[in-house]
């Protein structure tokens, strides 16, 4: 519908007319706020843990083992210089590798993620079946925005349901 | 002539001062919309743009996706 929108205004003789194709879904997806109805509704985007651990794509398995060991992780998020989500590195991983290795060599490549905009209650079930506990929200290019716990999904859930623990 | 644009280019017409358009049926727009936008649903634009609209401002529209 945009498109024609757009062309329409054109043809009033609108000057300055953008046409922002993705559309809400694509700002939505990316965890920018919205307003109506739906801000009432929890997303992923409202419980998503910001503070993720993460390790550049260029580094090699010992420098990401550092960093994690630091900051006391057992998980980073491998991203390349854009924030893109590149792949997953435990340190158990990476303590069973050389450490002159580089990270794409050992790493679990292409882990599932999900949108900032994913409904949380479908989401909830899906995790649960899956036994995954936790899960990580790009945008729609793929940057990371952050990692979603499983238990704070289901607190979020059953907030909205009122019932307490 | 009418430009398309992303993401990034729309949150910076917007601290320009871009006038942001949902193009989609009310119900829609009140379900979820980019805050700040107006609701102009599309078969109305002919008749609501000329007095709602800013002919000197620019005029980001949109709608749901690429469908």
């Amino acid at each position: 519908m945009s498109p024609r929108a757009a062309l329409q205004l054109e043809q009033m003789g609108f000057e300055q007319v953008y046409d922002y194709v993705p559309g809400k879904s694509d700002w939505t997806a990316a965890g920018l706020p919205r307003e109506g109805e739906s801000a009432a509704l929890p997303q992923a985007a409202d419980i998503t843990r910001r503070e993720v651990p993460t390790c550049p794509f260029s580094s090699n398995v010992g420098e990401a083992l550092e960093r994690m060991e630091a900051g006391g992780e057992r998980v980073c998020v491998v991203v390349n210089e854009a924030a893109t989500v590149m792949g997953l590195l435990s340190a158990n991983q990476a303590r069973e590798a050389r450490s002159d290795t580089k990270v794409e060599a050992v790493m679990l490549q292409g882990p599932a993620t999900i949108r900032a905009n994913e409904p949380l209650e479908p989401l909830l079930k899906r995790m649960s079946d899956a036994s995954v506990h936790t899960i990580l929200v790009t945008d729609p290019e793929g940057r990371l925005l952050g990692l979603l716990d499983r238990n704070d999904v289901e607190e979020a859930v059953h907030a909205k349901h009122g019932v307490s623990h | 002539m009418v430009q398309r644009i992303e993401r990034d280019a729309v949150k910076r017409l917007m601290e320009e001062g871009a006038q942001v358009v949902e193009v989609l049926p009310r119900e829609e727009y009140e379900y979820e919309h980019i805050p700040g936008a107006l609701h102009i649903w599309l078969r109305e634009l002919y008749l609501e743009a000329a007095t709602r609209l800013q002919r000197s401002k620019s005029v980001i529209v949109y709608c749901n996706d690429y469908l």
